[in-house]
């Protein structure tokens, strides 16, 4: 009896294992195939056959030396620069809109929570027709700082997961520190801060990433100006029918060049998703 | 029902019974939201009327200086030695003014028209050649007339801060109270009033980038801002509701609302498919990985893990390309089947299209679910299945009869949160078809196209219809907010539950 229990246990298992292998496989097999094309050295631009005939590292070389048409290297700059930028505006003003909301009691406070609640249900892009028309006539549109300033700009209103942090670390903490003379400012930087580096870390990198991911903003603000594209918009013209015959595999090794870095920051964060999203919803 | 009746249900019936009391309850629930809604319009009212009681009566109180300062900002504090407090509400007023007058009111005058003279073609003066005199621009008029409400409202709220701290000085000052020095009034920002600190810089940019855009879009949709009306070469105006008559008015020949029927329909399955596919199939893989005896789990998770971390346009580039007629899963089912295949999947047929963009969504959508579920799953108490096991329950009955219905239980704010985000997907239908196959029969959109899609094309496709987007933009907000409403009165159920026991 035992015996028979056992042997079916562990058929059930070798089942489980040779289905997941087959999923694994299906669900990798296209990056796979993303890796592999990126380093095909077979002649022609458009892939034929799944495996490639040769390798090397011919599509890196020429994204970055053949510059004229489309200006990939140009494209990871800005691209960068944008992120670093709205990564550092995002990641204060989450932090300081969180803090008044989970420590600070004030008049209406209720309220702007709501607000900012309802705010987040409108699409998105459904207001990016008035921001164009707003950044043209600050004359700011194909540049760099309108990308800066829309990706930061809402920042505010993702407060939520960064307050339910804070609302986990014990009040006790912040009285002791009143009774002893500090300030509200003095509580936030000496005793919030300093615990609550999970939740930073989390704000940083998502903010970080989201530049990187993004288009259709981009896309919009920065038309027809390819010198001033990112790599989501960029990666994505070399898909247009001018592009296509000519540019195919260097899209693949472009992608491979956003996608590494972004992953492993993705990876790196992937706890803390987990933990954001289901203290807000799951919890229930 | 008692508690105790309730708690004997299992999570099936437990959620009937909360969604059919949810239901029977709905008609006295709207009867109270209206009435708390009467409620509080009555104290928004009585607020504002108290409010300007207090105005008045600060005034009548009040010596000469502080009736000078509803007037001229900031007079009561500068006599009272807050120089630097009543200068800062002067340059205000100033400032606002100097804004009317060379800026807001050409804007504000004609907002209520938008713009009256047209643009028109002049014979210049050497007789040859025409130019354009330019008239009014209705956008801009739109957007500034806005812009000046919203300023008009701050300086406002300004000018009330500014009698306020009028009277209070000139009280403290009569009482015989320390008056604050501006370097004390700023300290305090840093302590009691820190909220004001920390709030002012983000509400701005929110102010700026979110909530004016937000406010002209919804003004565009009572508008006529379409293909035929665009600035600076014509003129638009209000029109009232006509674009949301256009959008359901389903007559012979109107294009528009057949598009709306019919994307509207195909939203809501694409959505109801996307969300239940995902969230079945994710967990089942979950359980899977989290058996017990099952080795390398990191392995594993990581595997799936990995799909959502290529950022998502790499992805569905990546696969809308495979998905060509010459692409890598054309080339793959040709090697397996020793012959020439060559699917059209993403643009002859819209059913063919439909599935596969569903399909790739699945690919796409599980990892988010392996992730999310993989804790609760944990969390089951193993006794259940064990029990089950013993009862003679194969895995398929119990995942049916136990975790599926606790899942539901605990993930049910998860699966609508879901079910809105894929009424939003932009990203999946965009890069994938975008829209595709087109068709000639819809108005600007394609078989695949979900309304948000179609917002988009009409926006920034061929044709601007910025009236159509705005309107459909605000059906959708309609939509996802009523759901979001039923989700939070769901968790607080949940949570009164939890007091309870």
């Amino acid at each position: 009896m035992i015996k028979s229990y056992k042997l079916r246990r562990s058929l059930a298992n070798a089942v489980i294992y040779i289905i997941l292998a087959v999923l694994g496989i299906i669900w990798v097999a296209p990056l796979a195939y993303l890796v592999m094309q990126s380093f095909s050295a077979d002649p022609g631009a458009v892939p034929q056959t799944l495996i490639p005939e040769t390798f090397g590292f011919n599509n890196y070389v020429r994204l970055f030396t053949e510059t004229e048409s489309l200006n990939f290297p140009r494209w990871y700059i800005n691209t960068f620069v944008v992120a670093c930028f709205s990564c550092v505006i995002s990641t204060i003003s989450v932090l300081m809109v969180a803090y008044a909301f989970s420590r600070l009691r004030f008049k209406s406070r209720k309220k702007f929570i709501n607000i900012g609640m309802i705010l987040g249900m409108f699409p998105g892009f459904m207001t990016m027709i008035a921001i164009y028309y707003l950044l043209k006539a600050m004359g700011l549109t194909q540049t760099l700082v309108a990308l800066v300033i829309c990706y930061s700009a809402g920042a505010g209103l993702g407060f939520q997961i960064s307050k339910g942090f804070f609302d986990t670390i014990p009040r006790a903490l912040d009285e002791a520190a009143t009774i002893d003379g500090a300030t509200k400012n003095q509580v936030f930087w000496k005793i919030i801060l300093p615990m609550s580096k999970p939740i930073v870390v989390y704000t940083v990198l998502t903010a970080f990433i989201g530049p990187w991911t993004d288009f259709i903003l981009a896309k919009i603000i920065m038309g027809d100006k390819v010198d001033n594209y990112t790599v989501a918009i960029g990666l994505q013209k070399m898909l247009d029918n001018d592009h296509l015959d000519k540019w195919f595999k260097r899209f693949l090794s472009g992608s491979v060049l956003v996608a590494v870095p972004v992953t492993l920051l993705f990876l790196k964060m992937q706890n803390y998703y987990v933990e954001g999203v289901t203290a807000g919803g799951v919890k229930g | 029902m008692r508690y105790i009746d309730y708690m004997q249900l299992n999570p099936f019936q437990k959620i009937g019974y909360n969604l059919s009391n949810f239901f029977k309850k709905l008609p006295s629930n709207i009867a109270r939201f209206f009435k708390a809604l009467g409620k509080l319009i009555v104290g928004f009212f009585v607020g504002i009327g108290k409010g300007f009681a207090n105005y008045g009566k600060r005034f009548v109180k009040g010596d000469v200086f502080v009736k000078l300062s509803y007037l001229i900002f900031g007079v009561s504090n500068m006599v009272r030695g807050q120089i630097i407090k009543g200068l800062l509400f002067l340059v205000t007023e100033a400032a606002y003014i100097c804004f009317m007058l060379f800026f807001g009111i050409n804007y504000i005058s004609k907002f209520p028209t938008l713009g009256t003279v047209e643009t028109t073609e002049k014979l210049s003066a050497d007789g040859f050649t025409y130019e354009t005199v330019y008239g009014d621009n209705s956008m801009l008029i739109l957007l500034y007339g806005v812009l000046v409400i919203v300023v008009t409202i701050l300086v406002f709220a300004i000018y009330l801060a500014n009698t306020k701290s009028a009277f209070k000085v000139y009280e403290d000052k009569r009482d015989g109270k320390k008056i604050l020095s501006f370097r004390e009034e700023i300290k305090q920002f840093f302590d009691e009033r820190f909220h004001i600190t920390l709030m002012s810089v983000p509400c701005t940019l929110i102010g700026c980038f979110t909530i004016l855009p937000l406010i002209f879009m919804i003004l565009i949709a009572f508008t006529n801002y379409d293909n035929a009306h665009q600035p600076p070469g014509n003129l638009f105006t209000w029109v009232g509701l006509k674009n949301f008559a256009d959008l359901v008015s389903v007559t012979n020949g109107a294009t528009k609302a057949k598009t709306f029927v019919n994307l509207a329909e195909w939203t809501v399955v694409w959505a109801i498919f996307a969300t239940f596919s995902n969230y079945i199939a994710g967990m089942i893989v979950a359980l899977m990985i989290n058996k017990k005896g099952i080795k390398l789990k990191a392995l594993w998770r990581t595997l799936f893990v990995v799909v959502i971390a290529v950022p998502q346009f790499v992805s569905l580039l990546l696969m809308s390309q495979m998905l060509q007629e010459n692409g890598a899963v054309n080339q793959f089912l040709s090697v397996i089947t020793g012959q020439n295949v060559a699917i059209k999947f993403l643009n002859s047929s819209a059913l063919v299209a439909r599935v596969t963009v569903i399909v790739v969504n699945i690919w796409i959508g599980i990892p988010y679910t392996i992730l999310i579920t993989s804790g609760i799953l944990m969390n089951i108490p193993a006794d259940l299945y064990e029990s089950a096991t013993i009862d003679g329950a194969g895995p398929v009955k119990s995942f049916m009869k136990i975790t599926l219905p606790y899942m539901l239980f605990v993930t049910t704010p998860y699966l609508i949160t879901s079910f809105i985000g894929n009424i939003n997907n932009f990203n999946v239908i965009y890069l994938l078809t975008n829209g595709g196959p087109s068709t000639e029969e819809y108005y600007n959109a394609g078989h695949t196209d979900i309304l948000v899609t179609w917002l988009f094309k009409l926006t920034m496709g061929q044709t601007h219809d910025y009236n159509l987007a705005a309107a459909i933009g605000i059906l959708v907000f309609i939509v996802c907010a009523t759901l979001s409403l039923i989700t939070f009165n769901l968790t607080k159920s949940a949570k009164d539950e939890e007091a309870f026991s």
